[in-house]
Parts: structure tokens; C-alpha cells; sequence
């Protein structure tokens, strides 16, 4: 896998994440050498293993659904970077 | 005031009149200011603290006082405690207050615990040496041209220079002990699911549970003892029932141990902690165990599995910092798409970014069956092929870390050699299962050398009994 610039803008955009020039370049760097270490699992022969993807054996614990009010609205909008005393603030979504 | 190790002598000194718990409070806050330089607080609760212990003072008097009623206890800054600051050691979170505690901090409280401050750490808890902090590296205490560890390494420096008591860290891969092992303190890993994350500031959830920090195997168990146990709010905390940690017993008892063969003869292994092991191998067999080489042929897998499944699952969670309903928000953006970007692009340190792009690669359309899914696949192999040593074995030992704590600003430039110093602390994170680091003598140059024992899932009543005896025989 070769990590180009390409790779890093797309990957970038998807991440939600903006680098200069230098950064890019030292992150291409980066990211060839740690994905090549990671290729070293391909030395492992995985035919009929499954994934592994819940690390607790116990299965599906319900509870009842009972409405709860755990958080007031002055605490949800107690670390809004910008906020009126009813809504969270955020620049505008669509331009008209 | 004598530096005390064990939660237990505190509490009788105070029941016969010899300190009182406000005087133990400021002794602590008195080291804190002493030992700044040490970067290991990010903040000191001083007021709380103080009233916090006034009133446990008079409840120890009234003979109504919980369980932990004379620990001091510091937090990693990834612990929500209600009413505090809680930043990850993130720029991104710098402002942020928790408005709720984690469910480890409030049965904490429960038990009448003090916690002074909150202690220092790597960036979203993603880092070996605690170099990747907002708020700067924390420096060992032995000496201070060396890292603390990390990520918890506020954690281990605060335990080690007598800040406080103990500390609650968390361990992703290697989180808590192997900075206890480079400060020469006990650091416990538990089991997964065994103690709620609700209230951790996520990074691999699949991977992360909290873990304390102590200067000695009984505070270790009356803490787990405390803040395990299932909990509504976390479907991944077990409903196992919770072990009397502190009355449990190996004595007597001759075990399995087994060590990784891999691990001793492995290249870059400093030469007085490959020394340091075989000599805990030999003081087991004078003991009366049985230690056994046993082969392990995955262990130059463990750390490929680590980071391809952890910065996906890091890619994930972190997206939820975007600049709108909390944390830092970008004053050079203007329109809902930059503010993301560039909330997250300032907010983010570099080794965060670096793990949130590698995430983004092995989740990313094409890779995500090469590289995810593999993983996973090679993560239950591990997980097999360690349950199967468990069958024959009672625990596993190796070195905490392939050295000892190693210079400041030595591994920064190079994240992969960086990786490397997790090597055998990520076992026990990928299998899921329990692991110790316990203080093990010094190197040449003075510095701690850890050891460390994983158990089976589950199993650490035996595993810190065992430890336990393992120091004092």
C-alpha cells in the first residue's frame, strides 16, 4: 500500500481534518511506515477464523425503557461554545 | 508525616489520634507544591479537598465513615467528576466541565474518598511517555530527564513523589501499568467490563478500562473492590459478582507460570530487565511454583492488531468533537463545514490527528476487509492461542516494558519506536483479560523495572493475592 497525496487529502476529508504542506508530507511518512508494520498480519493465516468483535461473553442486557431526565437543559448548554438561553448556536448550514 | 503506602495504616493512625485526616490533606498539598515542577496535577481541587476532609474526619468519628474514608486519590484527566474540569489533556477540551461524575468516581465518593486533583496525561489518553500532552510532559521522579510513561503518567509520578495515595488511570494498551512500571508503583489492569467506562473519555472501546495506581497490592484490591461491578449505564460492564479482592488467598498454593519465550529473547530487551526476569523466575521456583518457557509465535502480531483496531475505533469516537455542543470551536472559520475542520484540525495534537488518519485508512471503502476485519480475525487468534496457555497456566509473566523509563524527547520523532514500548502490555488489552505491573527493583542507573503478570479474565482475586505473596515471601 503505497500512501500518497491523494490518499491523504481523501483521507483527510473524511476525517474532517486540514494540513499544510509540511504536515502532509511528514504524515505521508508516517502513516507508509505504520501501515506497512500493519501488513505484517497478512503473515497470519486467517481462513475460517471470525472476527472477534465483543470482547464481553454476556449477551443483551435489557433493561426497562423508563423516560428519564438525567441532564437539565442549562447542563446541556453548559459547554456550548456559543449558545441564546434555549439552543446550542452553530454557523449557518446552507447559504440562503 | 511518614509516607504512607497502604490505605490501612492511614486509617489507623487517624482512629488512634496520631494524624488527622485535614492534617494528611495538606501534607499531600504541601508535596503537590513542592514537586510542581513535575507537571504531574493538571489542577488541585485544594478547597474541596480541604472541606471534603473535615467531614470525613468527623464521620470517622461518629464511626460512620465509608470504606475508603482516608484515601487521597487523584484522577487521570479522562475521569468526569460533576462540577470539575476534564480536558484529556486536550486542547480540545480545555474549557469543558463534566455535568456527571464517571460511575468509578461516584462509588469512590460513596466510600468517602478525597479526590485532590486531576493528573496529567498523553492526548485522549494516546501515547507511551506522556510526551503527547497539551499541558506538557510530566517528568519521573527518579530522574527527571526521563518519562513518567503513559499514557496515566501524571498517574504513576503523582503515586511515585507521594502526591497523593493512589491514583484512578485507565489502560488501553498498556495505559497503566507500564507507566507504574517506569515510576515504580503498582498498576492494575482488569479485566475488561470489569468497572464501568461510563464517565471515560472514550478512545478504543473495545480495548479501555480504568485501572488503579497504588503503592501497594492491598489499596489495589480495596479499590477494585469499590469501583467494579455492573452498571446500568455501561452494557459492556460485567454482572459477574464482584470478589472480596481483599480477603482473597494463594497462600500455600504451588501455580503455573508461564513466560513467553519470545519475550526474553527478544532484540532491544535491555540487558538488567532480561536479568531482572530471569531472577523473578528463579525466586518463583524457590517458592515453589512451577515456571515454564512456553511459545508464543504471535507476538510481533500484537502490536499491528493494537493499532489497526484502536485508531479505528479512536477515528470514531473522537468524531463527536466537532466545535458545536462542547469543547473548542475555531474563531477562523465561518461557515458549519470549516468550523468542523478547523475546530478539529486546532483542537487535535499531532499524534491524535496521526491516529484519527490511520483510523480513517483501515475503516475507509477497499481496506476496511484488509486491514479492520484482519485484525479482528488475528485479534481472536491471540485471544484463542492466550485462553489455551490459561488452560494449562495460572498466570503468564514477562517484563512490563522492553526497558526501562527512557529519555525525554528520545522516541518523539518516531511513532513507530514509540509503539514498540507497549509491546507487552497490549496482550492483555487484546485478549481482554487481567494484568499487573508490579515494582521489581531498579536498573544501573536507579530507574524502577516492572514485572508483569497477566490472569485469565476475571481472575484478579488470585492475581493480586498472588503478587502480593510473591513481594512479601
Amino acid at each position: 500500500m503505497d500512501i500518497n497525496n491523494e490518499t491523504i487529502d481523501r483521507l483527510a476529508e473524511l476525517a474532517k481534518l486540514e494540513f499544510n504542506t509540511t504536515e502532509k508530507e511528514s504524515l505521508k511518512k508516517d502513516l507508509n511506515s505504520i501501515i506497512s508494520y500493519f501488513e505484517k498480519l497478512n503473515e497470519v493465516n486467517t481462513d475460517n477464523v471470525e472476527p472477534l468483535i465483543f470482547m464481553t461473553d454476556e449477551f443483551n442486557r435489557l433493561r426497562e425503557d423508563v423516560v428519564l431526565q438525567n441532564t437539565s437543559k442549562q447542563e446541556a448548554l453548559l459547554n456550548a461554545p456559543a449558545k441564546d438561553s434555549d439552543y446550542f448556536r452553530v454557523p449557518k448550514v446552507l447559504d440562503k | 508525616m511518614e509516607r504512607y503506602t497502604h490505605l490501612q495504616s492511614i486509617q489507623s493512625d487517624i482512629k488512634s489520634d496520631k494524624i488527622s485526616l485535614p492534617q494528611l490533606v495538606e501534607y499531600y498539598l504541601k508535596n503537590i507544591e513542592d514537586k510542581k515542577h513535575l507537571n504531574a496535577f493538571l489542577e488541585v481541587f485544594t478547597e474541596d479537598a480541604k472541606s471534603a476532609a473535615v467531614n470525613i474526619q468527623q464521620k470517622i468519628k461518629q464511626g460512620k465513615a465509608g470504606k475508603l474514608a482516608g484515601m487521597v486519590i487523584g484522577l487521570k484527566d479522562n475521569l468526569c467528576y460533576k462540577g470539575h474540569k476534564v480536558s484529556a489533556s486536550s486542547k480540545i477540551l480545555e474549557s469543558f466541565t463534566s455535568i456527571y461524575s464517571a460511575t468509578a468516581v461516584e462509588r469512590l465518593l460513596a466510600e468517602d474518598a478525597i479526590i485532590i486533583g486531576r493528573l496529567n496525561c498523553d492526548e485522549f489518553a494516546m501515547g507511551a511517555s506522556n510526551e503527547n500532552s497539551a499541558f506538557g510532559t510530566v517528568l519521573n521522579d527518579a530522574d527527571n530527564t526521563k518519562v513518567s510513561g503513559g499514557s496515566s503518567g501524571g498517574c504513576a509520578v503523582a503515586v511515585q513523589a507521594d502526591l497523593c495515595l493512589a491514583a484512578l488511570g485507565s489502560d488501553t494498551g498498556g495505559s497503566v501499568r507500564q507507566p507504574a512500571g517506569f515510576c515504580g508503583v503498582y498498576g492494575l489492569k482488569p479485566t475488561y467490563g470489569r468497572i464501568s467506562r461510563w464517565g471515560l473519555i472514550a478512545y478504543a472501546s473495545s480495548f479501555d478500562i480504568i485501572g488503579p495506581l497504588t503503592k501497594s497490592v492491598d489499596d489495589a484490591q480495596i479499590l477494585l473492590e469499590v469501583i467494579s461491578g455492573a452498571d446500568e449505564y455501561d452494557a459492556t460492564s460485567s454482572e459477574k459478582p464482584v470478589d472480596v479482592y481483599s480477603q482473597a488467598s494463594v497462600s500455600g498454593q504451588k501455580l503455573k507460570i508461564a513466560y513467553i519465550k519470545e519475550t526474553i529473547e527478544m532484540d532491544g530487551l535491555q540487558p538488567e530487565v532480561k536479568v531482572n526476569i530471569e531472577k523473578s523466575i528463579e525466586r518463583l521456583r524457590a517458592q515453589g511454583h512451577t515456571v515454564e518457557p512456553v511459545s508464543f509465535d504471535m507476538l510481533d502480531k500484537l502490536i499491528p492488531i493494537y493499532y489497526t483496531l484502536t485508531t479505528a475505533e479512536a477515528s470514531s469516537n473522537l468524531a463527536r468533537f466537532a466545535g458545536m455542543h462542547y469543547g473548542f470551536r475555531s474563531s477562523n472559520a465561518h461557515d458549519f463545514e470549516s468550523t468542523i475542520r478547523k475546530s478539529r484540525s486546532e483542537g487535535f495534537g499531532a499524534e491524535v490527528k496521526r491516529r484519527i488518519m490511520l483510523g480513517t485508512f483501515v475503516l475507509s471503502e477497499g481496506y476496511y476487509d484488509a486491514y479492520y476485519t484482519k485484525a479482528q480475525k488475528v485479534r481472536n487468534l491471540v485471544k484463542q492461542k492466550t485462553d489455551e496457555i490459561f488452560s494449562q497456566y495460572d498466570f503468564i509473566m514477562s517484563p512490563t516494558s522492553p526497558t526501562s523509563a527512557f529519555k525525554i524527547g528520545e522516541k518523539s520523532d518516531d511513532p513507530l519506536a514509540m509503539y514498540l514500548a507497549d509491546i507487552f502490555t497490549v496482550h492483555a488489552n487484546i485478549a481482554g483479560c487481567a494484568a499487573i505491573s508490579i515494582p521489581n527493583g531498579v536498573d544501573n542507573n536507579n530507574m524502577p523495572i516492572g514485572l508483569q503478570f497477566m490472569a485469565k479474565s476475571f481472575d484478579e482475586a488470585r492475581l493480586l493475592a498472588f503478587v502480593k505473596n510473591f513481594r512479601s515471601e
